[in-house]
């Protein structure tokens, strides 16, 4: 088990490095580098100008020794002007010499600053991912019991009434991705044009004090997607066990529906829900990012969207890193959830 | 002209569809809460020994259900029939009726014929025993007709998707159109958008962009998907470890990132969509050579014209595909000599291509997958070995013993995943990614819908609600399919 985990995570660590390496390719396209050159300075730069504006700053140096200096593990660049200012990648402008780093990289703590922002882009990720975790909880609370209720619901008696009518709600939910349901929800319960105006339109206010008139539609929105797809498989984990042997035997023997259901059903039908719920994690991750986009809620998603159409090159990289941490992590921790949840599962 | 309501004429049906409709949730709700409570015995056993039982309150319930929906579709088919009839003077809905007129008729079409004929029609004849299979069929194919009638044909748009109308800047739904000419429509039948253009006609003509797109790109991503991954479930070893890395390494990437990082302007001056565009497109002919190759090579005198032929006007297609104005690949400072113009068969938009090429890029890895834990589990089966034993080589047992009997799931998924992709392309519209701010596709009108949402909700929910039919339809399709395929 030590084992299993020691190599999962070396290759999380493998998998990490590739990505950013691929996302440091792609933002350090020389197209981008110019755009970045333009909305950092001005629109009507020259050529010439451009590339002494990206050479000052280390932007034109060879791709692997950019990626290196990100990382830590090489010397970060040093400008020295003609005119007698330098200044590099870890020091401002002015800064003795005796007192200039020469390393300054993720592996020192040091996630550069944000182009958009002007800030410390450490920060900058640490409060919006505190927002989007707040709406994330939310979601998880709303959708997981939701779902597994309707799919135990529809699973326990498969074909019944109730079974075609929760399926299909299943399937339309499943089959409505954000941007409807989002763009529907504000239309009927916050627009002037249904005259219903139960919600706000908007989440910009719930970043500070969140209530259930401005924090409602977007949760829901979120969970909405993922909630669908989640009952159906536990919908068919649940018929599953109930045409197993040991539920018939139970029948026969005269226990009740009720407490065939409560106590044989429904612990062995909820192993295959979890690690659903797990790989779901990521996926909500789109959704925080285009809820996000819609309600006007600043959080880690929108961070995303805004650093992503700026070039921002490190903010990019962190909030990458970010989720590729996510995507990995729920994707081990399913894996180990799953052998302690089923017994006769063993990882060799 | 006057405004239109929503039903016109037909107004006095309304009462009876509320009324169906409320009898139909009523009922359906009480079914429900009685199938939690278990039924009392209404059973009577009588002294000859035979039993009878009386439907009893459920029974009673169950029919109503069954009426109060059968009344309803037939309140609903009457707005229809009768609005193709009537026109605009049927309201808003008569008139979009009347405008559909080629869909339905070509839907009525397809339905006869397939029923007529179902039993020899394979799985797809089986399609036509399930409801909600038919159900699901039906709604993807009236967006496939709507697609074609509306955006090629030009017969179901009542104004050009462009041009902006004076005065009808964010007009309610049947606004009729001032200053209108004696040929133009009279009304926006879904009203104006926030640039005075018919929502409308840009709904149809944007069904056509999403129509043509998605099952070409979910066509490519399983070429990618199945190509990759047979040999992959296959073979194992080193080749699966690493074709997995890989695989897994685009599936940890947050779509949307992806998304944001190469469907911009800047990533098409380098010119990396086309290179992606190079890769991904030689999948489907790599897989058609080796599928012919594999099958025929036995017979040289046969194999080797068929091969000529199908590669050759493959590669054609390839080619031009690939190349615009003589280029494969054209960036400011270097270009790559692809096929020259006058044998270039038709031009893809550059905006067209990245946003085509990513979502290939991010369909073919969770095709990978499906694809190989399939051959991981069919290649144990006997009829492998058989195949072994004969002699046949590895690439035959891949393609022509393994990927048919994976079909199943297969179709299932490939029907799911035009969905998914629909998501996809809707999702990049949204952003604002990939397909000129002006384009009617579905995802780029909710995206410029959503600014004036809370005041003029009916632009973006027209694009909405048509997505979300057509998700549901192949989500029901692909339902309908698993259910009857699972069935022999």
């Amino acid at each position: 088990m030590g084992l299993f985990i020691l190599r999962r995570l070396g290759v999380m660590i493998l998998t990490g490095l590739c990505l950013t390496f691929i996302v440091f390719w792609l933002t350090n396209l020389y197209p981008n580098l110019e755009k970045l050159a333009k909305t950092q300075g001005n629109f009507r730069m020259s050529d010439e100008a451009v590339s002494s504006y990206l050479g000052d700053r280390g932007y034109l140096e060879p791709l692997p020794i950019k990626f290196a200096q990100w990382l830590g593990v090489a010397p970060g660049w040093v400008t020295e002007k003609p005119e007698g200012k330098t200044f590099g990648r870890c020091f401002a402008e002015g800064t003795p010499e005796e007192e200039r780093r020469s390393f300054c990289g993720v592996i020192q703590g040091d996630w550069g600053t944000s182009t958009v922002f002007k800030d410390d882009v450490s920060s900058i990720v640490a409060t919006r991912l505190g927002l989007t975790g707040k709406l994330m909880f939310w979601v998880l609370v709303l959708m997981v019991p939701s779902a597994l209720i309707v799919g135990v619901l529809a699973g326990m008696r498969e074909g019944s009434k109730m079974d075609r009518s929760l399926s299909t709600v299943s399937i339309i939910s499943t089959a409505t991705p954000e941007y409807v349901s989002g763009v529907i929800f504000i239309a009927v319960f916050a627009s002037s044009a249904f005259g219903l105006k139960w919600f706000k339109g908007s989440a910009t206010s719930a970043m500070e004090n969140a209530n259930f008139e401005n924090f409602f539609l977007p949760v829901l929105t979120i969970s909405l997607y993922g909630m669908g797809y989640i009952a159906r498989m536990t919908r068919a984990s649940m018929t599953e066990v109930m045409t197993a042997q040991y539920i018939r035997t139970a029948r026969l023997k005269g226990v009740s529906f009720r407490n065939i259901v409560m106590k044989h059903a429904l612990r062995n039908a909820l192993i295959a829900p979890f690690t659903v719920i797990m790989l779901q994690i990521p996926w909500l991750l789109n959704g925080v990012v285009i809820v996000e986009t819609l309600f006007n809620y600043k959080g880690f998603g929108w961070v995303l969207v805004q650093a992503a159409g700026n070039n921002d090159i490190e903010l990019l990289l962190a909030v990458s890193v970010v989720s590729v941490v996510v995507v990995l992590l729920t994707q081990l921790i399913s894996d180990i959830g799953y052998v302690f949840l089923n017994p006769r599962i063993r990882i060799s | 002209m006057e405004q239109l309501t929503w039903t016109g004429a037909l107004s006095p049906l309304n009462l009876f569809l509320a009324l169906a409709v409320a009898v139909l949730v009523i009922a359906v709700v009480v079914q429900i809460a009685m199938s939690l409570v278990p039924s009392g015995g209404n059973r009577a056993v009588y002294a000859d020994g035979t039993m009878s039982a009386d439907k009893g309150l459920s029974g009673l319930v169950g029919m109503v259900v069954q009426y109060a929906l059968l009344a309803t579709i037939a309140v609903a088919l009457l707005y229809i029939v009768l609005g193709i009839f009537m026109g605009p003077s049927a309201g808003i809905v008569g008139g979009m009726s009347q405008q559909l007129l080629p869909v339905w008729i070509a839907l009525v079409a397809t339905y006869a014929i397939s029923i007529i004929f179902k039993r020899r029609l394979g799985l797809y004849g089986k399609l036509f025993d399930s409801t909600v299979g038919m159900i699901g069929f039906g709604l993807v194919m009236f967006w496939v007709y709507a697609g074609f009638f509306g955006g090629v044909m030009d017969m179901v748009t009542t104004h050009d998707t462009l041009s902006q109308m004076s005065g009808m800047k964010n007009k309610a739904p049947g606004t009729p159109l001032r200053g209108a000419e004696e040929g133009d429509y009279q009304w926006f039948l879904l009203g104006g958008d926030n640039l005075a253009r018919d929502v409308f006609s840009r709904l149809f003509d944007g069904a056509w962009v999403v129509v043509k797109i998605a099952p070409f790109a979910t066509l490519f991503a399983f070429m990618v998907g199945i190509t990759l991954g047979l040999p992959a479930g296959y073979y194992g070893g080193r080749l699966d470890t690493f074709l997995s890395f890989l695989a897994n390494l685009i599936l940890a990437f947050p779509v949307i990132l992806l998304f944001y990082l190469l469907v911009t302007p800047e990533i098409v001056l380098t010119g990396i969509p086309n290179y992606m565009a190079l890769v991904l497109f030689i999948f489907p002919l790599v897989f058609l050579a080796i599928l012919l190759n594999s099958r025929f090579y036995t017979q040289p005198s046969l194999r080797t014209p068929l091969l000529i032929v199908v590669l050759g006007f493959g590669a054609w297609l390839y080619l031009s595909l690939v190349s615009t104005d003589g280029a494969v690949v054209a960036t400011p400072t270097y270009s790559i000599p692809g096929l020259p113009g006058f044998l270039d068969g038709f031009d893809i938009d550059p905006n067209l291509l990245v946003v085509f090429v990513s979502v290939v890029f991010v369909n073919a890895p969770t095709v990978f997958r499906i694809v190989r834990g399939l051959a991981l589990d069919i290649k144990t089966r006997d009829y492998v070995a058989a195949a072994q034993t004969r002699g046949e080589g590895p690439w035959y047992i891949m393609l022509w013993e393994i990927l048919p009997n994976a079909r199943g799931p297969l179709i299932v998924d490939f029907c799911l995943r035009i969905g998914y992709t629909t998501i996809l392309l809707g999702t990049l519209g949204f952003f604002g990614l990939g397909l000129a701010s002006e384009s009617p596709d579905w995802g780029t009108t909710i995206n410029a819908g959503r600014r004036l949402l809370s005041i003029y909700p009916h632009a973006a929910i027209a694009p909405a609600v048509s997505l979300l039919t057509l998700v549901l339809g192949l989500n029901l399709l692909a339902d309908g399919l698993r259910e009857e395929s699972l069935r022999d």
